[in-house]
């Protein structure tokens, strides 16, 4: 920001708002917001990254847009100004996605519009873009919303495979395969995060175990 | 004046009736269960031949090797040594048809402990049956392999696997109708007798389903064995009579009223009773002691509950078989059926106290960990005991 930080430091700092939401601050993963396109659209890899890309150009977009707008914006009409913006982007998405491909468009139903109510972009743009320049505001929106559909993704890909045999449409393994009904059905989405979050939160224990930590949920 | 001990050292224990000394554990309440369920499996084997009792050993083991799993990690309470995990998995492979495909089984069997037991803290602490759990998830993930029947004594069935035992993993198994067709026996033998009276409306005798032993039916373990069995293991108390009692006579209740209203389009209700799993189910699925009341009044109310349920999911939904939802839906009710059944303490009836029921809450930790963190209101007949 200033001009005596040096510049390695400021890569430094950019990096880490970037990872912030891809990794450590995963909306899906550790945050848990956006609950509802994570268990409704997953059902297939493109569904799930075309919903995440979605959310990130929104969430980009909104995040610079209000950030720039911060200093302008009364505190006490602000919600509502962030959500005319968002609103905004939302209806650009959305017209673009009816352009490119009608089925994807009929696939993602009511969650694309329902964009605007999503609360990692609201909360984005209340607890991080509003008090940040604009270049910061949108390099932590890209990492967010890269989370995001890395988030997405990662439920999708294990919901077709088991769901379909496939990935992104392309038959893994042959006609014989047998199809998990139960995962394209919404108790799929519930199976299929828990067992992401079970995974990460054993990696978690796993890597303070080994740092010599103990956790408190152990008991000697 | 001194009160000298007349013997130094020894303890004197000083315990409130009754005085009857019963060691009895959780293992050998479990050992007893498998003994008495060998009889069903060797039935079950006997009507079906070679592909039960790979179907049977495959399930347990799946069930084993995952409990051992997360006893291993620590994740959960309990031993392999304490049989639960094998009656999980002799359950599980009886309420499955005989063909089913082994992996599928696996898959079902590493569910009901994985997803059943294991992830609420292990032995005891399980909300539902595991068995029901994993039988619930293949119903779901599966729903053509799990309705694919096979007709029972057929011959040869001692030498030769049903086809669709032997699918590869995440493959489709093999067709059985065409399977049955080289045998002469025409598709619809292999539906079981409840899908043959609601998708068909034909329906079986009730003697002939009791005894499970005439024709080429496909239909589980004889129900008259299955009871026996039950007697025995009420007889030692190792289960609570009142469960099974109160499902079959709820079930058979509603069933008979339903059939005097209208004869024609309602069976008969011994038909409701003796087929499918209602009897398997009300004998050695409901009464699992982690998932069902334990004060006497709550288990009339959820068995039932359980036997109403079953009736009505048969007879207005679209599934042929309703014994598993039921018991699983009555498990999710049994700590609100608990809270409306505590007995009256001693000395809190009459016509004085106006309060006729137990005025203490349940113990926190009963009902679930979140609770176990609240503030419970203190009370005067309750002293939370730190022990446990």
């Amino acid at each position: 920001m200033s001009q005596s930080t040096p510049n390695a430091s400021a890569r430094n700092q950019t990096w880490d708002e970037f990872t912030e939401g891809l990794w450590r601050q995963n909306p899906v993963f550790v945050m848990m917001l956006g609950m509802c396109p994570t268990l409704a659209v997953t059902v297939s890899a493109v569904n799930a990254l075309s919903m995440g890309l979605a959310t990130a150009f929104v969430l980009v977009c909104s995040c610079a847009l209000v950030s720039l707008m911060r200093k302008v914006v009364p505190k006490e009409v602000r919600i509502a100004t962030y959500i005319v913006i968002i609103a905004t982007f939302v209806t650009v998405v959305d017209y673009a996605i009816q352009m490119v491909s009608l089925a994807l468009y009929d696939a993602l139903g009511a969650f694309i519009q329902l964009i605007v109510v999503n609360c990692i972009i609201l909360g984005r743009a209340e607890a991080h873009a509003s008090k940040n320049p604009p270049w910061v505001a949108s390099v932590n929106a890209l990492g967010m919303g890269l989370g995001f559909t890395v988030g997405l993704f990662a439920l999708g890909a294990v919901r077709e495979i088991l769901g379909a045999g496939s990935l992104f449409g392309i038959s893994l393994f042959g006609a014989d395969f047998q199809p998990w009904v139960v995962m394209v059905l919404p108790p799929g989405g519930f199976f299929v995060l828990g067992s992401w979050l079970l995974g990460f939160a054993w990696w978690e224990k796993r890597k303070q175990r080994l740092a010599g930590l103990q956790t408190p949920a152990e008991r000697g | 004046m001194k009160n000298k001990p007349l013997h130094p050292g020894a303890a004197v224990e000083i315990r409130s009736a009754p005085h009857v000394k019963a060691p009895r554990s959780v293992e050998q309440i479990m050992r007893n269960v498998v003994y008495s369920l060998l009889p069903i499996c060797g039935f079950f084997v006997f009507q079906y031949g070679i592909s039960a009792a790979f179907s049977i050993v495959a399930i347990t083991a799946s069930c084993l090797a995952t409990e051992r799993f997360f006893v291993k990690t620590g994740t959960q309470s309990g031993s392999l040594s304490d049989f639960s995990a094998t009656i999980t998995g002799i359950l599980l492979a009886l309420t499955l048809p005989p063909g089913f495909p082994l992996w599928m089984g696996a898959v079902a069997g590493f569910i009901a402990i994985a997803l059943g037991k294991a992830l609420f803290g292990g032995i005891g602490f399980n909300v539902f049956n595991p068995a029901l759990v994993g039988r619930a998830f293949v119903q779901a993930a599966f729903p053509v392999a799990i309705a694919t029947y096979t007709p029972s004594f057929l011959p040869g069935r001692f030498g030769e696997f049903i086809p669709s035992s032997l699918a590869w993993p995440l493959m489709v198994p093999a067709d059985t109708v065409a399977w049955l067709h080289a045998k002469q026996l025409d598709a619809l033998s292999g539906a079981t007798p409840l899908a043959k009276w609601k998708f068909d409306g034909i329906l079986a005798s009730a003697g002939e389903l009791l005894s499970s032993m005439s024709g080429h039916m496909a239909v589980g373990p004889s129900p008259v064995l299955i009871i026996l069995c039950g007697v025995y293991l009420a007889l030692r108390r190792f289960m609570d009579w009142r469960i099974p009692l109160a499902i079959v006579g709820s079930a058979g209740l509603t069933a008979w009223i339903l059939f005097a209203i209208d004869p024609h389009s309602y069976p008969n209700p011994f038909f409701m009773l003796f087929s499918g799993g209602l009897i398997l189910g009300a004998v050695y699925m409901a009464t699992d002691m982690a998932t069902s009341p334990v004060t006497p009044g709550g288990m009339w109310v959820y068995g039932a509950l359980i036997g109403l349920l079953t009736v009505l999911i048969r007879y207005y939904s679209g599934l042929p078989e309703g014994v598993m939802y039921a018991i699983l839906l009555g498990n999710a009710a049994t700590p609100l059926i608990e809270r409306i059944t505590q007995p009256t303490p001693f000395g809190k009836s009459g016509l004085l106290s106006p309060k006729r029921r137990a005025t203490y809450p349940l113990h926190p930790e009963y009902i679930s960990r979140e609770e176990a963190n609240a503030v419970t209101p203190k009370k005067k007949s309750f002293k939370p005991g730190k022990k446990s």
